[in-house]
């Protein structure tokens, strides 16, 4: 079967420019090709960083804080009353999570999610004459590995190291680099409430975020009470989701039902999570950009075509052509350039992921520690969302020409070449 | 019996300003197998006359009808199909487009018409080519034609469909004159042989007077309608 007319007689026009149309063609290759390629290192950086925020730490954690302070009783008898309670102390309370107990038990019960309960409290450790501060994390080891990396970010002894030995301290890296201390060492620890106790390190973390690592030591959550002087009290409850979407939803129910300021992953990473909005919106901006210059190049080799083509169309609209015959024929040219285009930017696309992905650098940092290039998220989409751009904005592009040669009139054309 | 193509107080006024009338009520009829000249000298709105009787362009006032139905009711997606079905245009220019070959050029009137066949309008395009002494140029494009082998071409699309009325407008124009009477006498054969209308427009007093009926036109009127024998080349 073959093309139709319209299509042949478009196909005819830009094979007579030919080097104009390649031109055309690459300036929507290039900007197909760069939304993918660049979509491709952005996203690829995205989603990592996401996975590793997700990996390293619980998804959902319940602190021992309320949002909001509790209402004063004379408030609550009189919602709708002009009541005000000036200089109100907040009560001095033991802080803790209460009730955690049948609240883990409760959580526990939910499908796909683990639950390990932490007493985070401050203490000093100290070895020789160096003394550092740490954030001492009370934890019961088969509990906490299921719900953090805990175990994989182990870099000397084993989580099971708690309970063999008694006081066992497991510290971050950085902790153990700034003591001079290394596992086998026995260090002092002192906490707020003046308990002072022997712990002997016996395993080491790095998770390669420094501000971690240089500042987090774990024990037993016994030893944490003991030292802290809140016996069988926790102050956070973490979580652990099998999907990771239910975070954010599942929180604002937890936070709801027991009142107990909960967050989730997104929530605490919020301020990164908006800059990748940030980033994209960026990112779309400067590839949709190079798409808009390549649909100008269209506009122009398609005015040009009409202008240079009135005889014929005259001779067309003469012959018999409709309108919307004369307008598919250009109309067609354009869509042929954001087509050829769209495939040729998939070409582009995928050249430049994969020469992207030959890059080597020495990233220093210790968050991309063990990383040596971009890291490339390949996805289908965006050549699809990419292709179907540059057709639609090619298509468009083709309009206003396409439609001046529609309304040609052949009269005023013959009369004047003749 | 309506005649076949007529035109009822035709006048044409460009608006202005100035406006200028290119044709005044003008009142014509012609009939199934005529060869009719149109002469006058330049700017006399012989070929605003042609464009108006081909339903290229509307008349400002009076009529145009084609086997007695009005023109002017008809939209111009239907001009456009009448003009497809019915018509055939030469101009002085061959306008055959030059991405195509001879061939594929007089193919795409009947393409556009779609009632043929594939096979069928291959046929016949070569039949019409043949015809015209083109069988050997149907492959060739139009710029590997001489001048007068293009506009045989053109005559070639323009009979594409089988019109009724043939207009043509000045297509000697750019023609030596052997080639001139070659062209005149295919316009002799489709109107006498063939039973089609030929209109050609032309201030070429020789081949005016090859035709049975010469219209005058002097500033937009007719000044003459004649019908004499033709005086053979």
């Amino acid at each position: 079967m073959p093309a139709p007319l319209f299509l042949e007689i478009a196909m005819g026009h830009l094979r007579r420019r030919r080097r104009q149309t390649i031109v055309s063609v690459l300036g929507v290759a290039l900007g197909v090709g760069f939304f993918v390629a660049i979509n491709a290192m952005m996203r690829g950086f995205q989603q990592y960083f996401v996975a590793q925020i997700i990996d390293v730490a619980p998804h959902i954690v319940v602190r021992d804080e309320f949002r909001l302070p509790d209402l004063q009783p004379a408030l609550r008898a009189f919602p709708q009353g002009a009541v005000e309670v000036a200089g109100v102390k907040p009560r001095a309370e033991p802080r803790g999570i209460r009730g955690a107990r049948p609240m883990m038990e409760e959580l526990r019960t939910l499908p796909g999610v683990a639950v390990a309960p932490v007493l985070q409290g401050q203490a000093i450790l100290a070895y020789g004459t160096r003394e550092v501060s740490v954030s001492l994390m009370g934890i019961e080891p088969e509990r906490e590995r299921l719900v953090t990396n805990i175990e994989q970010d182990l870099v000397e002894g084993r989580l099971a190291d708690l309970r063999t030995s008694a006081n066992a301290v497991i510290v971050g890296a950085g902790v153990a680099e700034r003591l001079g201390a290394l596992p086998g060492d026995t260090v002092s620890a002192l906490s707020p409430a003046g308990v002072q106790l022997s712990m002997k390190i016996v395993g080491m973390v790095e998770t390669g975020i420094t501000a971690i690592d240089s500042s987090q030591a774990f024990t037993l959550l016994k030893t944490s009470q003991v030292i802290q002087e809140r016996s069988n009290v926790i102050n956070q409850v973490r979580m652990r989701l099998a999907e990771v979407e239910q975070a954010e939803p599942l929180a604002r129910r937890i936070e709801e039902r027991f009142g107990y300021r909960t967050e989730s992953w997104e929530e605490t990473n919020r301020n990164v999570l908006s800059l990748f909005v940030i980033q994209n919106a960026v990112m779309y901006t400067v590839t949709g950009a190079i798409l808009l210059v390549a649909v100008f190049g269209i506009y122009n080799i398609i005015s040009t075509v009409v202008y240079e083509k009135t005889r014929d169309i005259a001779i067309l609209k003469s012959l018999g052509f409709r309108e919307r015959d004369v307008q598919a024929v250009f109309l067609a040219q354009g869509l042929l350039v954001g087509l050829m285009g769209a495939l040729a930017g998939a070409v582009v696309g995928w050249g430049l992921t994969e020469l992207l992905a030959q890059v080597r650098i020495d990233m220093g940092g210790p968050v991309l520690r063990g990383r040596q290039g971009f890291i490339l998220a390949r996805e289908v989409w965006p050549y699809l969302v990419g292709g179907a751009f540059a057709v639609v904005a090619a298509a468009l592009a083709a309009t206003i020409p396409a439609r001046r040669a529609a309304r040609l009139n052949p009269v005023d054309i013959v009369r004047g070449a003749a | 019996m309506s005649p076949l193509l007529e035109a009822r107080g035709v006048t044409r006024t460009l608006p202005g300003p100035p406006p200028v009338t290119l044709v005044r009520d003008v009142d014509l009829a012609f009939t199934r197998g005529e060869l009719v000249a149109v002469t006058g000298p330049s700017g006399s709105g012989k070929s605003s006359l042609l464009y108006l009787l081909g339903l290229l362009d509307r008349p400002s006032s009076g009529r145009v009808l084609v086997e007695g139905r009005d023109a002017a009711a008809l939209d111009r997606d239907e001009l456009a199909a009448l003009r497809l079905a019915r018509f055939g245009f030469v101009f002085q220019f061959h306008f055959l487009l030059p991405e195509f070959t001879t061939l594929e050029n007089v193919l795409i009137p009947m393409r556009r018409l779609k009632v043929r066949p594939a096979q069928e309008m291959a046929e016949r395009a070569r039949a019409l080519l043949d015809g015209l002494g083109l069988g050997e140029a149907a492959a060739k494009y139009p710029e590997q034609l001489s001048g007068g082998m293009r506009q045989r071409a053109a005559i070639a699309r323009a009979l594409a469909n089988g019109p009724a009325v043939v207009l043509a407008d000045e297509p000697t124009g750019n023609l030596d004159t052997r080639n001139a009477a070659t062209v005149f006498d295919i316009f002799e054969r489709l109107a006498l042989a063939e039973g089609r209308t030929v209109i050609v427009v032309t201030h070429d007093r020789d081949l005016a007077a090859r035709t049975r009926r010469r219209i005058e036109l002097v500033d937009g009127r007719v000044v003459a309608d004649r019908a004499a024998e033709p005086v053979s080349a």
